[in-house]
């Protein structure tokens, strides 16, 4: 078609302004994505929640304690298969800037009913048998070189002391936003010492892990659980895995709110850099077009070629932006990847993108097509430069 | 006796286009007295205007030697040739070149601010230039403002506002309806009767060049 | 040199263009600018929440008072610091406080999060002066009353005045609202010690704070302190202890804002480019006439520069004027040092203002700088007979 062939010959007139053009979108449209699958990665803990699991905590707040003796009262309770428990360890490796999440946990099923840390059944055993035992997750072994067999200190904050451990085993991810920075010791270790320093503070873990036998259950289940223990000395508070990882995202919803309103102003600066351009363009071209009027062609000629080469430029930046995300989200990913295991890019950030081009090349179209439409044919041709 | 103004000798100028060599001046040998008012005439692409850009050390010679208010124009440096520009050229275009963001004053002002003069002098110096070519009423009108042959006056005014030696008029008439043409003719006269400039024009339209003492005809990139 | 109203007026001319471009830039430094008011109106309420003269005291490496546990014979030997400061009744600015962690719905969505119950003794107000209530009374019923600081009043179910919560398996009444002057304690509610211990079930405090007579004698005595065996004990200065919690978050926000700046600046930098090369292509002309009168080529490429400079400048302001507004954005946001909901404005200082201008600066000179080389190396020959 000659259409497009003229749009495709317009668009490099000025080749270096079309250059910089796309390259303005494309390194827009790439941080957009970025943002995009940071937001998602952010999320992808709850993404990762399991349907058929639930979560116990304590009502008052998730840094009050439960006995451990309510694991037998929950086991009773009807659709309840299995239960596990863990508490939130927040030690110190060397230094505070080294965080990694570390969980205290029942050594006996907390692998069973977390079948997505893999971990080889030996390793399993030797973490059965010795007390100091510790499983760490691939991706933190990597970080700090741990072999298995390394002794390891933790310097504790909410268990006070030094905490010697052992690495006993490693266990991979088997989803792709499965976490696998956690360090995960025993809780009868933790608990023998507390049970000798402050035994009032002995028997008591953070929370408990529910494996149903039915998720379409669980709100009926949670219920049951919660009225157990209403007006006990420790209520609890029963969610889906899911909703218990949300509540914690949700605490920082205002940065994430941010990082929203951050990825609009983005599209806007794409906005502004092809309505430039487009602008430009259009100014220079008006004796031109007139001129094509004058030959006959009509309103929707003139749209057509106006519309036709913002597009082109546009969708050629979107191209290179969604290729560029491929890339650099994929190196952001692997370098963040022991703060945020899950990071890269999906098809929705792809797909948003190319349509956040598209609506950008319609954007910036508007004004130069109401500008060419509304000239009259002789003021047109009378303009120079 | 007075350093001639313009002493050419030997100059060549050719360009190239790809590997082919366009030879534009070929031998030129001139000598042009301070005082003189010449106007250079010759048919399109006879070199001319190339000859008037490298009097105003706005092009360099392939050969030979050209020199402009007794400097060796071709020696000097880019820095100095600017300087040199500033001091002792005056240029007028064709189509005015004044700049349209700038009003009438400010146009004129331009060649001043590249001297020493304090802003008070540099007020007087432009007062009479343009009340020179009769256009102190105008001062703060922008170019648009003004018609062509008013632009032209302005841009006269911008040549010799620096009072430099030499004023070099590249078809100052070209663009100008027939009084308006006359108008710049006898301005240019004045300049060099009353104010002793030496003027050397490029036109190819032969009553301008009546208004000439001297006329000079370019052939083929030679003077005949 | 060339006229600074060429370059003005040439901006002026070239009204969607510059338009534009200045919009551009304004959007960055805006980015830029809010992301480093957000990590400022944190630092700035933590700042002020702790004093100069007051110390704090917690379990040594437990870092926050949430993690914090002191018993009572360990309170009572810190007690007796001779360093403490005496009031006018000549007891001793000391307090043991109780610090807690309760999950309460937020007024906006309802949504969960985490509010900090502080138990609290007499000394505790006085320690803090600048904190005063402001509407009903405190408490005289401690079993059954508490106060409640104005930001966790206005965004927290069940916490303003006259308002019942329940948590520690008691109903509680807000009988009154204290202004902490917009530092950290307005997001608290505070209650009796006593009745807070007994409620939670917690035998134990979780900090110690007191005022030093003479702070001068601060690193003797945190020496002297620290190392006591039988004390396991961190003592901090008040402002340095509050400071510090804002580390995680301000760094966070930092590395994220200057990583999406610096993206999000080169967009910007190409419309300025693009800008800056239309502008050089629509004057050849006239840079060939400047040329000619004498001007040499770092006059012109000053001029391109500066316009360029000049722009993005303007979208400085801009963006920096819409970026003051934030100003009065109130934002709550769970602070990941000590795990409770904290809220406070975004804030401007100097520094920022200072830090912003230069970024649009920069961002300009970058974008203009090649285009300026290009209008300096221009031919006069021909940019002269360019139409």
């Amino acid at each position: 078609m000659k259409v497009f062939r003229l749009i495709y010959k317009n668009a490099f007139r000025h080749k270096l302004r079309t250059f910089l053009t796309v390259l303005g979108l494309a390194l827009a449209v790439m941080a957009f994505g970025l943002i995009r699958t940071f937001i998602t990665a952010w999320y992808s803990g709850a993404e990762a929640a399991a349907p058929d699991r639930l979560v116990t905590r304590n009502a008052v707040s998730i840094i009050f304690t439960l006995p451990i003796s309510y694991k037998e009262q929950i086991l009773k309770i009807d659709g309840v298969k299995d239960v596990t428990y863990a508490a939130w360890f927040g030690g110190i490796y060397v230094d505070p800037k080294n965080f990694f999440p570390q969980y205290a946990v029942d050594q006996s099923n907390f692998f069973t009913l977390f079948p997505e840390f893999i971990l080889p059944p030996e390793q399993f055993e030797e973490f059965k048998e010795e007390r100091k035992a510790v499983i760490v997750g691939r991706r933190l072994a990597d970080r700090f070189g741990w072999k298995i067999g390394d002794p390891i200190t933790l310097i504790g904050t909410i268990y006070p002391g030094d905490w010697d451990f052992v690495i006993r085993g490693v266990y991979t991810g088997r989803d792709v936003n499965t976490d696998e920075t956690a360090f995960i010791m025993r809780f009868d270790y933790l608990d023998e010492v507390m049970r000798r320093d402050s035994p009032g503070r002995a028997g008591q873990i953070g929370w408990y892990a529910l494996k149903i036998d039915d998720p379409n259950r669980s709100a009926e289940i949670a219920k049951q659980v919660d009225a157990r223990f209403k007006n006990s000395l420790a209520e609890t508070l029963t969610e889906t895995e899911k909703e218990f990882q949300l509540s914690f995202i949700q605490m920082s919803s205002a940065i994430i709110l941010g990082l929203r309103i951050v990825s609009f102003l983005i599209i806007g600066v794409i906005l502004l850099v092809l309505a430039n351009t487009m602008a430009m363009t259009a100014r220079e071209r008006i004796s031109e077009h007139a001129f094509m009027r004058t030959l006959g062609f009509r309103g929707y000629h003139l749209v057509g070629l106006i519309l036709g080469e913002s597009f082109f430029m546009a969708i050629l930046g979107g191209l290179i932006g969604t290729a560029l995300l491929a890339v650099v989200g994929n190196l952001v990913g692997i370098a963040l990847s022991q703060f945020f295991p899950g990071f890269a890019p999906d098809t929705v950030a792809y797909l948003l993108c190319i349509g956040t081009a598209l609506l950008v090349g319609l954007g910036a179209s508007i004004f130069p097509i109401q500008r060419a439409l509304r000239i009259k044919i002789v003021d047109g041709l009378r303009v120079v430069d | 006796m007075l350093e001639p103004a313009v002493q050419i000798s030997s100059l060549y100028k050719s360009y190239y286009r790809d590997s082919l060599e366009i030879p534009v001046l070929r031998n030129i040998n001139l000598e042009i007295p301070a005082g003189a008012f010449v106007a250079l005439m010759g048919p399109s692409g006879s070199g001319k205007s190339t000859l008037l850009n490298l009097l105003a050390g706005i092009d360099q010679p392939t050969s030979g030697s050209l020199k402009v208010a007794g400097e060796e124009v071709s020696r000097l440096s880019e820095r100095d040739l600017a300087k040199w520009r500033a001091r002792h050229i005056g240029f007028i275009f064709q189509f005015y070149n004044l700049l349209p963001v700038l009003t009438a004053y400010e146009n004129v002002e331009l060649p001043l601010l590249l001297t020493h003069l304090s802003k008070k002098e540099r007020k007087e110096h432009v007062e009479t230039a343009l009340s020179i070519v009769g256009l102190a009423d105008r001062m703060k009108h922008y170019p648009r403002q003004l018609s062509g042959g008013q632009e032209q006056r302005v841009a006269i005014a911008r040549a010799i506002v620096s009072d430099p030696s030499l004023i070099l008029a590249d078809e100052p008439t070209g663009d100008l309806d027939k009084q308006s043409a006359e108008d710049i003719l006898h301005l240019l006269s004045r300049l060099n009767e009353e104010y002793g400039k030496t003027i050397i024009m490029v036109t190819h339209d032969p009553r301008a060049a009546d208004k000439a003492k001297t006329i000079r005809h370019l052939d083929k990139g030679e003077l005949t | 040199m060339i006229p600074i109203n060429y370059t003005l007026r040439n901006i002026v001319k070239h009204k969607i263009t510059s338009t534009l471009t200045v919009l551009g830039v304004s959007l960055v430094v805006f980015v830029f600018a809010g992301s480093m008011m957000l990590s400022q109106g944190l630092k700035a309420t933590l700042v002020a929440t702790g004093s100069d003269e007051n110390v704090v005291v917690i379990r040594k490496s437990s870092q926050t008072e949430v993690q914090s546990i002191l018993n009572l014979e360990q309170a009572q030997l810190v007690s007796t610091t001779p360093e403490i400061a005496r009031g006018g009744d000549g007891s001793p600015l000391f307090t043991n406080e109780i610090y807690v962690l309760i999950s309460l719905d937020k007024r906006s969505d309802s949504s969960a999060a985490n509010v900090v119950v502080r138990g609290v003794t007499p000394q505790s107000l006085a320690l803090r002066p600048n904190i005063r209530i402001v509407e009903g009374r405190m408490w005289q019923n401690a079993g059954s009353e508490i106060i409640a600081g104005k930001s966790a009043a206005e965004r927290f179910t069940g916490c303003g005045l006259g308002e019942k919560v329940r948590f520690g398996a008691r109903e509680w009444t807000v009988v009154g609202i204290f202004d902490a002057q917009s530092s950290g304690f307005d997001s608290e509610l505070w209650g009796d010690i006593d009745q807070m211990m007994d409620a939670f079930r917690r035998p134990v405090y979780s900090s110690l704070t007191f005022r030093m007579a003479d702070t001068t004698q601060f690193t003797a005595m945190k020496a002297r302190l620290e190392n006591d065996r039988r004390l396991p004990v961190e003592v901090l200065r008040e402002k340095e202890y509050y400071a510090n919690q804002s580390r995680t978050i301000t760094t966070f926000l930092g590395i994220t804002g200057t990583v999406i700046s610096l993206i999000f600046s080169l967009g910007a930098i190409v419309g300025a480019m693009i800008t800056m090369y239309a502008a050089v292509a629509n004057r050849t002309k006239e840079i060939g006439t400047l040329r000619a009168l004498g001007f040499g080529r770092m006059s012109i490429l000053f001029v391109f520069f500066m316009e360029s400079v000049f722009i993005s400048f303007a979208g400085g302001i801009l963006g920096l004027g819409a970026a003051y507004f934030l100003r009065f954005v109130r934002v709550s946001t769970t602070n990941w040092d000590t795990f409770s909901e904290i809220a406070f404005n975004f804030a401007i200082s100097p520094d920022i203002v200072f830090s912003a201008l230069i970024f649009a600066v920069a961002m300009g000179m970058v974008g203009g700088f090649l285009p300026a080389v290009r209008a300096a190396r221009l031919k006069i020959v021909d940019s002269l007979r360019a139409v």
